[in-house]
């Protein structure tokens, strides 16, 4: 068993309502030094062992997970631990 | 002429829909739940708002994939209108039938309310009842309504006359003040605003009763000559 991580950005250049939200709340809480906030999303797969892992969590994240219009993905595979 | 409102969990202006074709214009319409549907016999298919799915992932994702999308897809392929309003709009964009993608309006805010668009194409067969730049009002009803797409793409929806309806006053940040568009093949609409809630004159507005008078114009047009 593999588990898999899948973190998604909108892409740079792509308007973050959210971001600028939490940016302009950090601002008021006393962190000016906050520049920038993107706000993603984190999902974690447990994938049964497959030869092709890597090739079919792109393909997951091309036709699901992530819209390539307006995200960017990235994911991490590592082995299951057995709880 | 014969209408399917294809109903997700989590529709929620199906029945609007339905009302509009059925019951203002005394055309005939069904309900179709988007499992173990046979669209075969429809003529036109409306995608209704809401929020099927409860908006996991993203707006219109989840819908996307089902099964009945392989059918719209071939109803598509033969030429058949398809509607596609708020939620369903975001469906067509996720399902790749429109380009695009929808944002969160740029204020955050969940808007609800009515708009004036422009009609800047009236050539389709969505909106030939119209006047070209006729403004009409249509309410609003959404919390991702800003419509994104890269330069590239906006210039080829230009090119093509693919931008159907435009804000007069944008409200959620849309690239170019977009509200609706249509694929190159003209037969699949995606809009924002609702002119299934803008039939009736006595709840607010009738500007969006066009839409719907346009698709049976253009249907018996065809169906007519063919006889």
């Amino acid at each position: 068993m593999k588990k898999v991580t899948v973190f998604i950005t909108l892409k740079e250049g792509v308007l973050d309502p959210q971001g600028k939200a939490i940016q302009a709340s950090l601002h008021s809480l006393g962190f000016q030094e906050v520049a920038e906030a993107r706000v993603g999303k984190y999902i974690e797969l447990q994938v049964e062992d497959h030869e092709n892992v890597d090739e079919r969590v792109k393909e997951m994240c091309d036709k699901l997970l992530a819209n390539p219009v307006i995200e960017d993905y990235r994911f991490e595979v590592e082995e299951a631990v057995r709880t | 002429m014969k209408f399917a409102v294809i109903v997700f969990p989590g529709s929620n202006c199906d029945r609007d829909m339905y009302h509009a074709v059925k019951e203002v214009l005394n055309e005939e319409a069904d309900l179709v739940w988007y499992e173990n549907s046979n669209l075969e016999n429809y003529d036109a298919i409306l995608l209704p708002g809401g929020f099927s799915y409860g908006d996991y992932l993203r707006s219109g994702a989840v819908a996307a994939t089902s099964d009945v999308m392989k059918q719209i897809k071939e109803h598509v392929a033969k030429g058949k209108p398809v509607l596609g309003v708020c939620n369903g709009f975001q469906i067509l964009l996720e399902a790749g039938l429109l380009p695009g993608a929808m944002l969160r309006n740029k204020d955050l805010a969940f808007m609800c309310h009515q708009e004036a668009l422009r009609v800047v194409n009236n050539r389709t067969l969505f909106t030939q009842s119209y006047v070209e730049n006729e403004v009409v009002r249509f309410p609003i009803a959404h919390g991702e309504g800003n419509y994104f797409c890269d330069e590239e793409t906006l210039n080829d929806l230009k090119r093509h006359n693919q931008i159907v309806f435009t804000y007069e006053n944008n409200p959620n940040g849309s690239t170019a003040d977009i509200a609706g568009i249509i694929n190159k093949q003209g037969n699949v609409l995606g809009l924002m605003p609702h002119p299934e809630r803008a039939v009736e004159a006595i709840i607010g507005s009738d500007d969006g009763l066009n839409v719907f008078q346009s698709i049976v114009r253009n249907w018996r047009e065809s169906h007519v000559a063919n006889v």
